[in-house]
């Protein structure tokens, strides 16, 4: 066995004998997500490197600690790409990071999310067991999906030794257009399009604008753009404009006002609680300060949930980072946890408290 | 060892007559079955090489209902096997000698079709097509095909992550159902995903999608409606070779094109087919590959160019396109029904489903040619190629004295070459009780362990579907035994 991960399952069963807590570490570039950090350092990064990678086969498998930039490059070397878009969130992004933390970008409302890419993962419990779960095949059902339960587990169930991924090709052509609207029309309208075979794949309503982006194939795109009219972006904007959301670096997200993220039903009305960016269709709406009692009932309510996305840790532990579940899924997430990691030594905390 | 006896692994004691008492109180007359005359038609499912009789049969009418059997079963501490069409085809629906048997197939109703959020909420029983059917109006469609979509509900859809034709560029069963609304075993309403795209807390949706009736009892599912494309066209390509025709999939792949379908038949695929349905295949190839594009009228244009010049590069014998609606369904329709075509050919046959890396294709094909050989036992082959995942149709008759348990070790070999090819023993029909063992070729201990453990999360007393999908650590233990004794144990990848 690798002596780094001998190395972690010394460390996982010392932490798990003595009530010891660790807290996994990639780049370390998402730890403002989630609950706060608790725990002694576990630091993943140093696993690195592709592992397998076959562009006739769409998959690519990579151990966590690859850095995100690392792996994109390779892939757009033979023209293929993570189609979900992830947010880097700095420089130090790794592979392990994103599938633990489980966002994904702008293209998100067009082909899906991390967890519908991830094919197969190689996890290290709090057993200190190695386990493969899936494989490096589209299809695969023997077994249960654990690695699409990894996805956004913020690696409370175990440390991300390696991760399949399917891949695809590089759009080859994209536009992006520009239509003034406002809130209710632009909802209105991004739900209607989303009915048409159109080839939509990211939007974003802020201040009154709303933003599409085309890509595909060259005569899809240009039919798409005739049929839309709307004002077409000049292309370098356009990319700046869209990595600044995937990024958030977008004037929207800067300031110290805590940023929620409401994942809601694209076809829910407009929210009124504060200064909101939408994304997804109208299926995610990002929101700056407000009050998180109205804001998780608004959510509720409109049957979504509510996630507290950046804030100081005071707040977070005030009203919590994520929704609070409801029995029995609380009860099955505090069961779950037990089946990898039984004396919770991962992340304690990081998603919900007790877990 | 066989893989029926995996099912009574476990035997309960239950007192059948407190048990009839307890559902009459629950459920209407005629949703309770308890003669063995009533229950035979449920003794099992696709997979009819096994039958069971259940002890009982409960055709709940609504959800209340059901919760009202899985709290008695519960309390009773009686297995619960669900099921839906039973055109599963691993076993996962056969029933448990000790346990009630629950057809969700009265469950039928689509509730909502919502054209604007493009979702529809159907209850469980609602068959596949239906679904399809009740959003044309509205110029959207369920994505998810499987072949057996006049037949197969949504229920059992979910419960094994179905496919269809269209998969690699639409998706499977997992990612297009939004939210699925299920009983645990002690009978509580739970709600898994929503209405939007993510719900807070771990992906338990994906959980539930294969997970074979072993964690929920699926009552109601919220799935994704897809806009019809504009225009579909499908290029059917003979290749005098297998080796050419698997070639060419990598080479549509590696050519950065994503078809709508991409299938593969064989020689003895397509004579079964073509007498069948007239399709209008060619008989003297020795594979055919299907290829769809969809978009609007310029981009399908555009991509059938690019496949065809790569399929001619490939060495393809022949090229047709087809030239209307009605010529793309019939040339789909040889496809669809390969299976009852090959049954037509047999008094039985077992359909295997390996994936595998699409590079293996041809060898694939030349070692299940060798096989053949070797258990004198025909073979057909359908392949979803654009996805690796393999459909060999294993020929026997069940009336020959050890033609089954030649069919069987047939099947067994291939999937055994699936996983040392760095694929998978099943793709999208389940592991059932019909691969159950076979999980030891695929699974360490500690993974089967991990299993058992997710399994419990759900269902602390393994009540729900009992000796499927997952074996004890005993039987994977006996298997890893007997490989030892009779073939080098598969390398680990
Ligand atoms: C001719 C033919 C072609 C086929 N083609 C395909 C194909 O192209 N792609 C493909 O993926 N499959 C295919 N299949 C297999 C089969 O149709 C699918 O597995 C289908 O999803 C099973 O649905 P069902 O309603 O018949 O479920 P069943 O067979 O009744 O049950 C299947 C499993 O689901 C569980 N289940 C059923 N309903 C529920 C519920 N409400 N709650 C919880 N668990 C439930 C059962 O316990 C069982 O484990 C084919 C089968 C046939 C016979």
């Amino acid at each position: 066995m690798d002596t780094l991960i001998e190395h972690w399952t010394a460390r996982i069963n010392e932490a798990a004998n003595a009530g010891g807590k660790l807290a996994i570490r990639g780049g370390g570039s998402k730890s403002f997500y989630g609950g706060p950090e608790n725990g002694e350092a576990l630091d993943v990064g140093g696993y690195r490197g592709i592992v397998a990678y076959e562009p006739t086969e769409l998959v690519v498998t990579a151990r966590a600690g690859t850095p995100l930039a690392e792996l994109a490059a390779a892939l757009a070397e033979k023209g293929q790409w993570l189609a979900f878009e992830p947010p880097y969130f700095g420089p130090a992004a790794t592979v392990g990071g994103m599938l633990a933390s489980g966002l994904s970008g702008p293209r998100r409302q067009a082909v899906g999310a991390v967890r519908d890419f991830v094919l197969g993962v190689k996890l290290l419990n709090g057993l200190g067991e190695v386990l493969s779960f899936g494989g490096q095949v589209m299809k695969n059902v023997a077994g249960y999906d654990v690695p699409r339960l990894i996805a956004g587990s913020l690696g409370t169930l175990g440390v991300v030794l390696e991760v399949s991924l399917k891949v695809l090709p590089l759009p080859v052509a994209e536009k992006s257009l520009r239509f003034a609207l406002d809130e209710a029309a632009a909802l209105q309208k991004l739900n209607q399009w989303g009915g048409r075979p159109l080839p939509i794949s990211a939007s974003a309503w802020h201040d009154g604008i709303l933003t599409l982006r085309l890509s595909g194939a060259a005569a899809a795109v240009a039919a798409a753009q005739r049929a839309l009219a709307g004002e077409v972006l000049d292309d370098a904007e356009a990319a700046a404009f869209w990595s600044s959301l995937r990024e958030q670096t977008h004037a929207f997200f800067a300031g110290n006002p805590p940023l929620w993220r409401l994942s809601l039903p694209s076809v829910a009305p407009p929210q009124a609680l504060g200064p909101t960016l939408i994304e997804w269709g109208g299926a995610q709406r990002w929101l700056r300060a407000g009050d998180a009692t109205a804001i998780r009932a608004a959510a509720t309510q409109a049957g979504g949930h509510a996630t507290l996305f950046r804030a100081d840790d005071a707040l977070k532990t005030a009203v919590g980072v994520f929704q609070p579940l409801t029995e029995p899924l609380a009860r099955i997430h505090r069961n779950l946890k037990r089946a990898f990691d039984p004396q919770a030594v991962f992340n304690p905390g990081r998603l919900y408290p007790g877990l | 060892m066989s893989m029926e006896d995996t099912i009574a692994d476990r035997r309960f004691s239950i007192d059948r007559a407190t048990l009839i008492r307890r559902l009459r109180e629950v459920l209407p007359v005629q949703a309770l079955l308890a003669e063995e005359e009533e229950m035979r038609p449920y003794d099992c499912d696709g997979l009819t090489a096994y039958r069971q009789l259940p002890l009982l049969v409960a055709l709940p009418e609504d959800e209340a209902q059901a919760q009202a059997v899985l709290k008695v079963c519960h309390q009773l501490q009686v297995p619960v096997v669900p099921r839906g069409a039973a055109t599963g085809l691993s076993g996962g629906a056969t029933p448990h000698p000790d346990g009630v048997l629950v057809s969700l197939a009265k469950l039928k109703r689509i509730i909502r079709v919502d054209p604007l959020s493009r979702t529809a909420v159907v209850q469980p029983g609602v068959r596949n097509l239906a679904v399809s059917e009740a959003a044309a109006p509205y110029g959207l469609y369920y994505a998810p095909d499987p072949s057996s979509q006049i037949a197969c509900t949504i229920g059992g859809n979910v419960a094994e992550n179905a496919g269809g034709v269209h998969c690699l560029k639409y998706g499977l069963t997992v990612h297009n159902v939004m939210r699925v609304r299920g009983l645990t075993i002690e009978g509580e309403i739970v709600e898994f995903g929503n209405a939007a795209l993510d719900a807070a807390g771990y992906d338990l949706l994906a959980l539930l999608n294969g997970s074979e009736g072993l964690l929920a009892m699926i009552t109601e599912v919220t799935v994704k409606l897809t806009p019809k494309p504009e225009l579909a066209q499908v290029v059917i390509a003979s290749f005098d070779d297998v080796r050419k025709a698997g070639d060419a999939v990598a080479s549509i792949i590696a050519a950065g094109i994503i078809p709508a379908g991409l299938e593969m038949m064989d020689k003895k695929a397509i004579h079964a087919v073509e007498p069948y349905v007239n399709a209008g295949y060619d008989m003297d190839a020795e594979a055919i590959l299907l290829c769809e594009s969809d978009g609007t009228p310029e981009e399908v244009a555009e991509e059938i160019g690019r496949m065809t010049a790569v399929l001619e590069r490939s060495g393809a014998a022949g090229i047709r396109v087809s030239q209307n609606e009605a010529e793309r369904l019939k040339f789909w329709a040889g496809r669809k029904a390969a299976f009852p075509a090959v049954g037509r050919l047999t008094p039985d046959y077992l359909c295997m489903d390996g994936t595998i890396p699409r590079k293996r294709l041809a060898e694939m094909l030349e070692a299940i040619a060798a096989l053949s050989g070797k258990y004198a036992l025909r073979c057909a082959n359908v392949f979803h190629a654009g996805d690796g995942n393999l459909h060999p149709l294993i020929m026997y008759d069940a009336n020959q004295p050890g033609e089954l348990d030649r069919a069987t070790a047939f099947g067994s070999e291939i999937l055994e070459l699936s996983v040392r090819f760095g694929g998978t023993i099943t793709g999208e029909h389940g592991v059932g009780i019909e691969k159950i063992l076979l999980m030891a070729e695929q699974f360490t201990e500690a993974e089967i362990g991990a299993f058992h453990r997710l399994k419990a999360a759900f269902d602390e007393h393994g009540l729900l579907n009992p000796g499927k999908g997952v074996p004890t650590l005993a039987r994977c233990r006996e298997y890893t035994q007997a490989r030892a004794g009779t073939a080098s144990p598969a390398p680990r990848l």
